[in-house]
């Protein structure tokens, strides 16, 4: 299952963010992400995996929510954006053209990360104030 | 009270792989060798066309293999015959390699060679039609092969691979008079979702097409060290080919 292992750098580069924000540790209420349909991620294993996998770490309760991000092709000849289909060999329904171009579905990006830091002092400030 | 907050980032979700395919790519360049990703399903032919390809190209290019599919070690032995060294990958249980995977073959590698004796390094990637595509281990080319017998859909219902693909080998070509598929239907199917990347029919048992495969090798090493007096001239940037980029992600 490579959602697993999606999941697993997902969570690489988190701890990255995280340490930005050092010693102060974000509470993550939501990570947006944007996945295109012409990837090989499945959206409902990839919320499935990254449930397992942030359990009791600093990320529990973190919900990941998934924006899908459909194909869409500019077909080259006429300039005009088309939605690719399989059943129609990915050709545009303008010129016939074969899947030249193309203008989205391919991401797989950590858009944002919803986020906050509690008050308290001790989340809030560093484990040792110098005096 | 909490002050909710939010960060774009706007990140590759696999950007940690990322990072370490480019580090592994540095290395690739600084050895001035060109790194191919071979994929494909299971047992559409990529330990045959290895060995193939090896036995005719070992007396004009020093190259190595890193072999991540583990049910191989014979396979591993047949093609150190040729006087080729084969690394194992150690994969877990992974459907696909990934860059730390690699980066640590290659630090098998070393212990035996200097791999900047090497012109070409060859990656055996798990056979697997569709993650391996998102995740790239440093190449500078990938190569996905299609066996004639897994029908002429394939590249339509697993496009991702064959579009990231720089160059396609339909392979088994020697078995096109007992199927029902035609070569034209699958390498049509192909340029319906890659229009330009090479797609070049073989046969590792004839070997039939491995001129023109060999041809391309030969160009796309041309590209990445073109033939010069090199012991004459400082070491250049590495160059980077103009490879393409993974879309945006
Ligand atoms: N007829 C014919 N058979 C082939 C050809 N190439 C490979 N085969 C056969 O196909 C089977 C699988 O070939 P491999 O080279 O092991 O395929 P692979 O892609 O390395 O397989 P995995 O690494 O297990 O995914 C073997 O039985 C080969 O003999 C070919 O050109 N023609
Ligand atoms: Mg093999
Ligand atoms: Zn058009």
């Amino acid at each position: 299952m490579h959602e697993v292992d999606m999941t697993r750098c997902l969570l690489l580069s988190m701890n990255a963010w995280k340490q930005q924000h050092e010693p102060r540790i974000p509470r993550v209420s939501r990570v947006h992400l944007q996945v295109g349909s012409f990837t090989c991620v499945e959206p409902d294993q990839l919320v499935f995996t990254w449930r397992v996998a942030v359990q009791n770490t600093w990320l529990d309760g973190a919900e990941l929510v998934i924006e899908p991000v459909p194909l869409v092709g500019r077909c080259v000849r006429c300039n005009a954006t088309y939605s690719p289909d399989p059943e129609q060999a990915y050709r545009s329904p303008c010129c016939q053209h074969p899947m030249e171009e193309i203008v989205s579905g391919r991401e797989l990006r950590i858009r944002s990360v919803d986020y906050a830091f509690s008050d308290h002092p001790a989340d809030a400030l560093p484990a040792a104030t110098p005096a | 009270m909490h002050m909710p907050l939010e960060d774009t980032l706007g990140l590759n979700l696999l950007a940690a792989n990322q990072h370490q395919a480019e580090h592994n790519r540095e290395h690739f360049d600084a050895w001035r060798l060109l790194c191919l990703n071979v994929m494909s399903s299971p047992g559409a032919g990529k330990t045959s066309l290895l060995e193939r390809s090896l036995a005719a190209l070992a007396g004009a290019y020093a190259m190595a293999v890193l072999e991540g599919d583990m049910t191989t070690q014979l396979d591993a032995e047949r093609l150190e015959a040729v006087g080729v060294p084969v690394v194992p990958i150690t994969t877990g249980r992974s459907c696909h390699l990934d860059a730390a995977m690699v980066s640590g073959g290659l630090k098998l590698l070393r212990q035996r060679l200097d791999p900047a004796e090497l012109d070409l390094l060859w990656v055996e990637n798990v056979g697997n039609l569709v993650c391996p595509a998102e995740f790239e281990v440093g190449e500078h080319r990938k190569v996905a092969l299609l066996s004639v017998t897994e029908g002429d859909d394939k590249p339509l219902k697993y496009p991702v691979m064959f579009r990231e693909a720089h160059c396609v080998l339909i392979t088994k070509i020697d078995l096109l008079p007992y199927l029902p598929v035609q070569l034209e239907r699958i390498e049509a199917h192909i340029r319906q979702v890659n229009p330009h990347c090479a797609v070049i029919p073989v046969s590792a048992t004839s070997g039939e097409g491995f001129a023109a495969w060999h041809q391309w090798l030969a160009a796309q090493l041309a590209a990445i060290a073109p033939a010069a007096p090199t012991a004459l001239i400082p070491p250049r940037h590495p160059a980077r080919l103009p490879a393409r980029r993974p879309l945006p992600c």
